[in-house]
């Protein structure tokens, strides 16, 4: 059944788009990530205009974390007080992120921009994840048991303030940090940032990782909803059709994924994760690099 | 002075031969399962004289609305290809089609062709005239080479049916992604690769219902097209986890 989109302004198929939803949903689902970072490139694939999947991807994933975070406000796992310190990051940094998007859109830049970004952190986060589960693969092998560095150079900053939930007492600076570059890479890229998120507040924060997934889903909804006004208002790009067709498979789709997580190992869980995430760089990097059939590229100009 | 004046008109060979128009629709509604659109286009020759000498050859064009474009050229910069500079066309139709009796060059002369823009080519180059850069015309090409291969700009030659030397008939395809405005349709008749008539309309391309009103409140209202997006996605979150929460217990 084709679907016309309003805004993308192509018919594409809907089952397709369920598909797809649903596909990264069940990803999602399985290694607690938005998925944004996958879905924006498929989208891409199938033939979205990036600015349109850029703005969509940001609005369904106001939808599915905001389905996670009920459930981590039930069992108590978000640290309301470090949401909202990452959250003023991170505003901040989606608006330099729009900016910094509009200005390149201008230039004829924003694909490149949009691609490049994804192959770097794609490339990098995934490149370290291998390693890292590959690494833990062998320890437990080994019967060693991981340990959590706990002070580091993080511990000396100026403007300490204490996370009752978390259990820190650290400086407001790194958050801050932490949510302006997230909040950056949601507007550029379309992703919740969750996959960097993540990491960083294990590994620069020190927060337990219990409240971590709550905590980055909680932030990730005010700023992918600011993320979404603000193309909206300035880009009109936001797709309200296509996120819907999105969101209904993504949100069916997570919780199948769930049921199958949990079945599985967690360091099998994050070798696949990572071994995905190098596949979608992989491509993106391979079409930067080769030759193209095509040396030109039309693109709309701004009539008005 | 009347002898005169009927004179004059006997001499005009546009009053011997007329084009009668009809279209299978003048409105193409663009809604949520659009799939692309099929015009039928059919009409008759109508003479008040005896039929003149001359191989008879009818041409349908459809020209999308223009619209002005960019084209960017790739090249290789620290190994990976990215966009240099570009040219801005100022208008350019977002799709065109040729539909021709028999081959284009069998149907219209050369020199009738460059009068009245009809080929691909003609038509594009004469209405996207990008003054400022110096090879601007490779950048033209490549624009029609683009939508040629995306089928949005088209030769149909020989899809023109031409039954008795009066009716005439063909179906062109209009795609799925098409833009919203009105698509001028010409028909030409010709004998001998002459222009003999012409005959000129416009079919209405325009989103309507949900299509229409979504993409309507999207440029006009988006504060209220935002926070409507976003109320559908905190809806449907919610929704889906209170929903999910009901099946486990």
């Amino acid at each position: 059944m084709q679907i016309y989109l309003p805004i993308a302004e192509v018919s594409v198929n809907a089952f397709l788009l369920l598909g797809l939803g649903g596909m990264v949903g069940i990803l999602s689902g399985m290694f607690g990530v938005g998925g944004g970072f996958l879905m924006t490139p498929l989208l891409f694939f199938i033939g979205i205009p990036p600015a349109v999947a850029v703005a969509t991807e940001a609005n369904q994933i106001v939808a599915s974390s905001f389905s996670g975070v009920l459930a981590h406000l039930k069992r108590k796992t978000v640290d309301l007080r470090m949401g909202v310190v990452l959250l003023i990051g991170g505003l901040v940094g989606a608006a330099l992120g729009v900016v910094l998007f509009n200005y390149l859109k201008a230039q004829g830049q924003v694909d490149l921009l949009v691609k490049l970004c994804y192959v770097v952190f794609l490339g990098v986060i995934g490149g370290l994840m291998f390693i890292e589960s590959l690494n833990a693969i062998r320890k437990t092998a080994k019967g060693a048991v991981p340990t959590r560095k706990k002070h580091n150079w993080i511990h000396k900053l100026p403007f300490k303030m204490r996370f009752r939930v978390s259990g820190l007492y650290i400086s407001v600076i790194p958050p801050l940090l932490v949510g302006l570059s997230v909040g950056v890479l949601a507007a550029i890229m379309g992703v919740g940032g969750g996959f960097i998120m993540v990491p960083a507040m294990i590994y620069l924060l020190g927060m337990p990782t219990k409240v971590v997934v709550g905590t980055s889903l909680f932030q990730i909804i005010f700023v992918t909803a600011f993320t979404t006004m603000l193309h909206a208002t300035t880009n009109y790009t936001v797709d309200v059709v296509l996120a819907v067709l999105l969101l209904i498979g993504g949100v069916i789709g997570a919780q199948i994924g769930t049921r199958i997580g949990v079945k599985m190992k967690a360091e099998q869980l994050r070798i696949l994760l990572a071994m995905m995430v190098l596949l979608v760089c992989g491509k993106l990097a391979f079409d930067l690099l080769v030759t193209p059939s095509e040396f030109y590229t039309l693109g709309t100009s701004g009539g008005h | 002075m009347r002898f005169l004046i009927a004179l004059l008109c006997l001499a005009l060979p546009a009053a011997a031969e007329e084009i009668v128009l009809g279209l299978s629709h003048d409105e193409v509604a663009i809604t949520t399962s659009f799939d692309g659109s099929e015009i039928f286009v059919f009409g008759a020759v109508k003479r008040e004289a005896p039929m003149p000498d001359g191989e008879l050859g009818v041409i349908v064009t459809i020209a999308g609305p223009s619209v002005p474009v960019t084209v960017r050229r790739k090249e290789r910069r620290f190994g990976i290809w990215v966009n240099t500079e570009g040219v801005e066309i100022e208008a350019a139709p977002s799709y065109y089609a040729v539909a021709t009796s028999a081959n284009f060059d069998d149907v219209l002369s050369i020199r009738e062709n460059l009068r009245y823009r009809v080929s691909v080519p003609s038509m594009i180059e004469a209405i996207s005239a990008p003054a400022t850069v110096i090879d601007a015309s490779t950048y033209v090409q490549a624009l029609m080479r683009i939508r040629e291969d995306a089928d949005s700009y088209l030769l149909l030659e020989g899809a023109v049916v031409i039954d008795d030397d009066t009716l005439f008939r063909t179906r062109i395809q209009l795609p799925s992604a098409l833009t919203e405005g009105a698509y001028a349709t010409r028909i030409y008749l010709t004998r001998d690769g002459e222009v003999v008539s012409e005959y000129e309309t416009a079919i209405d391309v325009r989103k309507v219902g949900l299509e229409r009103w979504l993409f309507t409140l999207s440029r006009e209202q988006p504060v209220l097209y935002g926070l409507m997006s976003l109320a559908i996605a905190i809806f449907a979150g919610w929704g889906a986890s209170a929903a999910f929460s009901l099946l486990r217990n």
